[in-house]
């Protein structure tokens, strides 16, 4: 993975001195809340409505075990002892004290990371595949273009006061696991014709309160343009975008008003102005980035691995594990391990100090030390010798680490909601800990793949317009109440879920979710997922069984 | 029943309630709702606010005072309100966490 | 308000040799102004024959492109912050050093932020009217606060890049 040199250290050092003495002057009293809001979100802290909120950068989801141990040492000496894992791959601390995030963001520097740009209306947090890297199907790993672009996206003069954020997913495989078409650009690396690999490039994807599939704006864009490219869609958008209106200031709504077509044209018109200038990538740099992104030093293996094959025939438990939470990858007699974070019990995404402390250790003893963040708010283990499977698994056992639901029902992805954030309109937490224990473990694995994404608020961190069942909660008459949507999906047939009808109170949405999926069983054909039966038969039956007409 | 001023304190982002405001004083600032004082009327519930705001201005200590309805339960103080209930209280899903774990005189 | 030009790796406080004349109001006789981008199109010829220096102040919706033919005739182009958070100008500016190579005077006006002055030195301004009375002391410290660049914008700030490799 990517180590900083000099000069990335220096800038990160550089902007924590730069904060403790924005946060000196605001404990002074020097400047106001009214200006100080702007500087600490700048640095991802929030008000709210407990604490603080400090949200840590993870770039592309990529960490290694020093880094998934220090967070954990942050999270017992400066919080409640755990930390969130979020939808973009970040991690939140949620009760960090003003006074002190300066010496957590030195911290954080030691290890190389920081919490730049991880909220207002600039370039956030490059997301990307959680298997980049391990992934059969791979063009090339994506991350070396997420650190190209993280870097050209830091501290960015011009693209520091956006109309609105702006959101960057990177994808290099054919199967889509970053969500690129539900972006304000979504990159996927592929190669042309001739063999060339370059990106084709998508835009204007969005969820919040106005959903847009991305349409694409360049089929091919050749290599070195990468950054060019980039800087003349945000350029387009910086003038273009709308700033009368905060909800409609996101570049989906600029490309939805005016036009594809037209889109197209006024960024080919500024990237014929700047694709050669001092933007085009030189190879030597392109190389130095790519060699930080070598693959660790796999061991010749059969493709066969004795021991997990005979661990799983007679271990259900193990081969349900196996089966779930553990993928394909490249190398012969390796695996991918997905630790799931959708404990029974525990909110979707958190994990304590401890589980952190422990997934540091397995990641040094097992995966060459790294570990991803995945959008669906879970921990990979990307690089895991096949025939190690068995004895990793029994030490997630114990720490409660080995639930067997990647891709299952009760894998739902969720916002924070209504019990941390300041935005939220309900709960969100509860509403998926209530699904998960709705549905035991025979249960889910009938089910089969299904994704539900629940969102405390229209902002839509929890990407319910995307979930094959999508929950919205709302504020009805001063009670919480949830809209149910079905149909969504963010991978490469991205597609956005319709509201069913009326909404649901608390109790209900359970019962809810329960209908639909016996719905989905009763009508399923042979080996069909949730999201094929929907696609195949529609909306109405599922309608008919949740309300009782047509 | 009545209205308290809810704020955040600046250093640590904790929750916050006004026990004491009068004109010409310091307002005196509480960790714990059941020491807010109460207005009973709007009237006074705006005033007891404006001499909130004017004291975040001039301390600097305390971040966006608002007003909330609060009820007498059991002689305990409950906001109406869902959302503000789970601001003085901490997450409904880690009972271990904010006010709601804490002694009467954290 | 105050009048800040770069200078070195800070600024000095200058005297504002031009005269923002509003839209409705009579032109001096003599002496700098600076005009709306409306009222420059509607009496462009007028206002390149007067004999004092002309400047052109720009909204954040207007563009560069609109004054692109005229600018070695310009002597200030001032570009708008109507709020800090309206980034607009950032682009204008440069849009004004590296496409059209504008070697004037580029002056931010309106919630000139102390925080954003790096962004603004980067992108291409030159003089900043300022509300802060903190801003000329404090100016050499906040533009320099953060040493390394990654981004080649018009400056000329060596970037890490080029650090790495070699050519700066």
């Amino acid at each position: 993975m990517y180590r900083y040199d000099e000069h990335d250290h220096a800038l990160v050092q550089d902007r924590v001195a730069q904060f403790r003495r924005q946060v000196e002057r605001r404990m002074q009293g020097e400047i106001t809340e009214e200006q100080f809001r702007p500087l600490r979100l700048m640095n991802g802290l929030y008000l709210q409505l407990h604490a603080y909120m400090l949200r840590v950068a993870i770039p592309y989801g990529t960490l290694d075990s020093r880094q998934m141990r220090k967070l954990a040492w942050i999270a017992r000496r400066y919080d409640k002892g755990y930390g969130h894992f979020t939808t973009r791959q970040n991690l939140q601390y949620n009760w960090p004290k003003l006074e002190e995030t300066p010496d957590i963001l030195a911290e954080l520097a030691e290890v190389e990371m920081h919490a730049i740009q991880t909220s207002g209306n600039c370039i956030r947090n490059v997301t990307s595949d959680q298997y980049a890297g391990a992934a059969k199907d791979e063009v090339e790993d994506p991350r070396i273009w997420c650190e190209i672009a993280r870097q050209w996206s830091t501290l960015h003069p011009e693209f520091s006061f956006l109309p609105r954020k702006f959101k960057i997913a990177i994808t290099a495989c054919e199967h889509d696991r970053a969500a690129v078409k539900v972006h304000d650009i979504g990159v996927i690396v592929k190669r042309d014709a001739g063999g060339e690999v370059g990106f084709e490039v998508i835009v204007g994807g969005g969820l919040g309160r106005t959903p847009f599939v991305g349409k694409t704006i360049r089929e091919f864009l050749p290599k070195e343009h990468f950054l060019s490219y980039l800087e003349a869609v945000l350029r387009v958008y910086n003038q273009l975008g709308r700033r009368d209106n905060k909800f409609k200031a996101r570049i989906k709504v600029t490309v939805h008003e005016i036009g594809i077509e037209e889109f197209r044209r006024l960024v080919e018109e500024e990237w014929a102005a700047i694709r050669d200038t001092s933007l085009k990538l030189p190879k030597e740099e392109v190389d130095r980035i790519a060699a930080h992104f070598q693959p660790p030093a796999f061991r010749a293996l059969d493709a066969t691995a004795r021991a997990t094959e005979d661990r799983a025939a007679k271990d259900p438990a193990f081969a349900s594990w196996l089966r779930h939470n553990v993928a394909p990858h490249k190398a012969s007699g390796y695996a991918i391990a997905n630790v799931s974070l959708k404990v029974p019990g525990q909110a979707p995404g958190d994990a304590s100090a401890e589980q952190m402390d422990l997934l540091a250790d397995l990641a040094d003893e097992y995966s060459f030390s790294e570990l991803r963040v995945t959008h669906a708010q879970n921990i990979v283990l990307p690089h895991v010798e096949r025939d190690r499977l068995p004895a990793l698994y029994d030490r997630l056992v114990p720490a409660g680490l080995a639930a067997a639901n990647v891709g299952l029902v009760s894998d739902i992805i969720c916002c924070p909601g209504l019990d941390y954030c300041s935005l939220a309109n309900a709960r969100s937490i509860p509403v998926a800990q209530q699904i998960a224990e709705r549905f035991d473990a025979a249960k889910q694995e009938r089910i089969g793949e299904l994704q539900i994404k629940i969102s405390g608020c229209i902002n839509a961190c929890g990407h319910h317009h995307v979930g094959h069942i999508g929950i919205l909660g709302v504020d009805r008459k001063g009670e919480e109440h949830y809209q149910v949507q079905i149909g969504g999906s963010a991978d490469e047939n991205a597609s956005l879920g319709r509201i069913l009808g009326r909404g649901f109170s608390a109790d209900e949405v359970v019962d809810v979710v329960d209908k639909l999926v016996e719905t989905y069983l009763d009508l399923r054909e042979e080996g069909e997922t949730f999201l094929e039966t929907y696609r195949r038969i529609g909306q109405e039956p599922f309608k008919e069984r949740v309300y009782g007409t047509a | 029943m009545g209205q308290v001023v809810i704020a955040s304190r600046l250093s640590d982002g904790r929750v916050v309630f006004v026990a004491k405001a009068s004109e010409g004083a310091a307002v005196e600032w509480a960790l714990e709702l059941d020491a807010a004082c109460v207005a009973g009327d709007d009237a006074s519930a705006e005033a007891m606010l404006a001499l909130a705001e004017r004291d975040a201005r001039a301390q600097q200590t305390v971040v966006e005072p608002y007003l909330i309805d609060v009820e007498n339960k059991d002689g305990r103080l409950v906001p109406t309100k869902y959302r503000e209930a789970i601001r003085c209280l901490g997450p409904t899903i880690r009972p271990d966490l904010g006010k709601q774990a804490e002694g009467p005189s954290a | 308000m105050a009048l800040l030009e770069r200078k070195d790796g800070g600024a000095v406080e200058i005297e504002d040799r031009f005269t923002r004349v509003e839209d409705d109001a009579a032109l001096p006789s003599s002496g700098g102004v600076i005009v709306s981008l409306p009222r420059f199109e509607q009496e462009r010829e007028a206002l390149l024959a007067r004999s004092g220096e002309l400047g052109v102040w720009l909204a954040s919706n207007e563009s560069p492109k609109a004054i692109g033919g005229d600018l070695d005739r310009i002597a200030v182009v001032a570009l708008d912050f109507p709020v800090f958070s309206d980034g607009r100008a950032f682009t204008s500016a440069r849009l004004l050093r590296e496409r059209y190579g504008y070697a004037g005077e580029v002056r931010a006006i309106g919630d000139v932020l102390l925080e954003q002055l790096s962004f603004m030195v980067r992108s291409g301004f030159s003089t900043f009217e300022v509300r802060d009375p903190k801003a000329l002391a404090e100016f050499e410290r906040v533009v320099g606060e953060v040493r390394v660049v990654y981004q080649p914008t018009g400056d000329g700030r060596t970037t890490a890049l080029q650090r790495r490799l070699g050519r700066g």
